[in-house]
């Protein structure tokens, strides 16, 4: 394991995470068993308390949760220098088998916990905790995929070993190993274009549709979920080589270094919040009967599709604006 | 829109002036916690702008050099090798190196005698750098001796005093002639202490040093990304490990905030009965709760990190320096660059401001449930 305070903060995080939702999956389990809203036995009072106890640790463990992945990622980053052939964080999670499953098992936890942060708020609109089965049963899958993220980041991590020089030899690291893969596997952008832009269109397409007729919240929510996947696709594949001015530069992770300004924060941001936004309309979607919700889910809904589509029409700007003022021409 | 945003303000001014009710007892909190803060500050800026020192000052160092080794330990290296190896092709130069070093017995410290190939470096004259200049007390134009081999005292006349710029590097630097320094070692002719290899492409270097240790299999090149990368782990490492000793402070502190956290005052369970029976909800007091802790914690944060920053920054971590630099009698003066980014700070939220809020969930929790009659009549 190498000493970073990176890395420390990292494990810190995850465990803290870890434990925080542990324990508010077991009251959520105890909950999701006992509850019934028509007694008023104290057991019943009881249980109400404790909604309280686990809205809060779930909130507060899943703000950790967002914010970590960007940690990772810029750890990863960091830590580069001190593997031979590696030049930035795609250098470094292939330094393992435990990196690359780290990123994505994180990113799916991020985007599982925004969407169960969606139900929580729709959950307090209503007075009679009309989805509260829904929101712990999510919790119930969401505490299983945090212990497993956590387990991978921590093989990850504690598996990292710098190439060091020792003081017996002559290291010469670069014959042993060939170089890590700094590059990804990028599909054609002739391929790539006209289905980020028809994708593009069908998520504005599907959100003003919902917006009138209040109908296709599902479709809606897959496919702003399959615009996310595209987006990033098309990021590795051309929008990133406009970005670096380098037309075989695939790296998804230099966009977040100080040379390109830093755009890969707004740029996966807007993104993961889309996507985020997307899929709570989506979850809110089977709820719309429920009574105490009828005038309070419409408005949510209706500001979360909002919300996508405004993010995603801010990526689409972000990257489209810096395709234009690059001076590479593919 | 406007309705939400007046209930946080409300409820922040209720913070505000609940916090300033129990003036002693959330300064001594603070207090506390600006100090864990201020001291993993401290380290964390301190690591980060050695680590930053180190690459800077590696730039200027030769792509790879060459060593001999015999029975496992550095030997001279045979100049002829040099010419061998510029013979190998993507090499651009190879500048044999002549230096060593040099205890000197009255003030206990060690110097760096290098050769230097200077034309105005003239022949029984050294330059020498602050960190000598200052244990010696010379000046320019002042004689200093050193014992030569044979234990006869030589004396070399001070020409020039290094600049200050170069102090990290240059501090027990004594550059002399190159007759000079093998008049004063007994460094036979013919050899070197070290080959200095520059290549036209680095990304050739890998190779060029293979071919090296084909041709003379007792050498050993060290490349300069290795050497970076050793510094690297090396601060890592240190930073690291002082982490996880100070990680017993962290803890103690988290201790003592949760127990502040959980043993509420009489008058506090009081205060927040009041607050419910007048149709203050659960939530309403949880978030209540959450600015107080956010108040606590942002206040110390940002005056853990100012104090850290100028203790790093203007008194060169006059608290640490010793355990992180390594030992030296003659260490260089100098003070750090200010170099603070995003990363560092959030590292530090993570290792400081997350464990403290994680601790206090369940009290804040237990405190904002409480049934207003049960309060109130405690």
């Amino acid at each position: 394991m190498i000493q970073h305070p990176g890395i420390l903060a990292l494990l810190l995080a995850s465990g803290l995470v870890s434990l925080l939702l542990t324990a508010a999956g077991w009251q959520g389990f105890q909950i999701l068993r006992g509850w019934n809203l028509q007694s008023g036995s104290e057991g019943q009072l009881d249980l109400e308390r404790r909604t309280y106890l686990v809205s809060t640790l779930v909130t507060n463990a899943l703000v950790i949760q967002i914010l970590s992945l960007f940690l990772f990622i810029f750890t990863a980053d960091g830590l580069h220098a001190q593997f031979v052939g590696a030049m930035c964080a795609a250098g470094s999670l292939s330094a393992n088998a435990h990196g690359y499953p780290t990123l994505l098992i994180k990113v799916a936890t991020c985007l599982v916990a925004g969407v169960w942060l969606i139900l929580q708020r729709a959950d307090t609109q209503g007075h009679d905790y009309p989805l509260i089965r829904p929101k712990y049963a999510l919790l119930l899958i969401l505490v299983p995929l945090v212990l497993a993220e956590t387990w991978l980041q921590t093989s990850y991590l504690v598996g990292l070993k710098a190439d060091v020089m020792t003081s017996c030899c002559g290291s010469l690291f670069g014959q042993g190993r060939q170089g890590l893969a700094s590059e990804l596997a990028s599909l054609p952008p002739r391929l790539m274009q006209p289905v980020f832009w028809i994708s593009f269109a069908a998520l504005m397409v599907s959100g003003v549709v919902l917006l009138r007729t209040r109908r296709g919240a599902i479709a809606f929510s897959v496919i702003s979920f399959a615009f996310l996947c595209v987006a990033v696709a098309s990021l590795l594949s051309f929008f990133c080589l406009y970005i670096y001015e380098l037309p075989t530069h695939h790296c998804p992770f230099c966009l977040l270094q100080k040379e390109y300004g830093f755009v890969g924060y707004p740029i996966y941001g807007t993104l993961l919040g889309g996507a985020m936004a997307g899929l709570g309309v989506g979850a809110l979607a089977p709820f719309g009967d429920r009574k105490s919700l009828t005038s309070a889910l419409p408005r949510l809904q209706a500001r979360l599709v909002w919300s996508t589509l405004f993010l995603a029409l801010a990526f689409t700007l972000i990257v489209g604006i810096w395709m234009l003022l690059s001076p590479l021409k593919l | 829109m406007r309705a939400p945003i007046q209930r946080y303000r409300n409820i922040l001014d209720f913070a505000l002036s609940s916090l300033l009710r129990r003036k002693g007892r959330n300064l001594a909190l603070i207090c506390v916690y600006t100090l864990v803060i201020f001291v993993i500050a401290s380290l964390i800026f301190f690591v980060q702008a050695l680590k930053r020192e180190a690459r800077e000052l590696l730039i200027q160092a030769p792509d790879m050099v060459v060593q001999r080794m015999v029975a496992g330990r550095h030997d001279p290296i045979p100049t002829i090798q040099a010419e061998a190896i510029r013979a190998i092709r993507g090499v651009e130069a190879v500048q044999p190196r002549l230096w060593g070093y040099y205890y000197d017995p009255v003030f206990g410290g060690n110097l760096t005698v290098m050769a230097a190939s200077d034309q105005e470096l003239a022949v029984d004259s050294v330059w020498v750098g602050r960190g000598v200049a200052r244990s010696m007390r010379v000046n320019e134009g002042d004689l200093i001796s050193l014992r030569g081999y044979g234990g006869q005292p030589i004396l070399f006349a001070v020409q020039k005093i290094l600049p200050e710029a170069s102090e990290l590097v240059s501090s027990d630097l004594v550059l002399m002639s190159e007759k000079d320094v093998r008049a004063l070692f007994n460094f036979p002719e013919g050899l070197a202490t070290d080959l200095a290899v520059t290549a036209g492409n680095p990304r050739e270097l890998a190779t060029i040093a293979a071919k090296i240790v084909e041709l003379f299999p007792d050498t050993r090149p060290i490349m300069k990304t290795e050497i970076l990368r050793t510094y690297e782990a090396i601060f890592d490492w240190r930073g690291g490990l002082m982490v996880v000793v100070l990680g017993s402070a962290i803890l103690a502190f988290i201790i003592f905030a949760w127990d502040k956290a959980t043993g509420l005052s009489a008058e506090e369970r009081k205060e927040i009965g009041i607050l419910k029976s007048i149709g203050w909800e659960s939530s309403d007091v949880l978030l209540l709760k959450f600015w107080e802790g956010a108040v606590v914690s942002l206040t110390a944060f940002l005056s853990g990190v100012l104090l850290a920053y100028v203790h790093v920054f203007f008194f060169s971590a006059s608290l640490f320096e010793h355990a992180l630099k390594g030992w030296s009698v003659l260490f260089p003066r100098y003070r750090l660059v200010p170099a603070l980014d995003a990363y560092q700070l959030t590292v530090l939220f993570f290792l400081t401001v997350l464990p403290y809020t994680a601790a206090t969930l369940v009290p804040i929790w237990r405190a904002a449930t409480v049934d207003p009659d049960a309060a109130m009549r405690s």
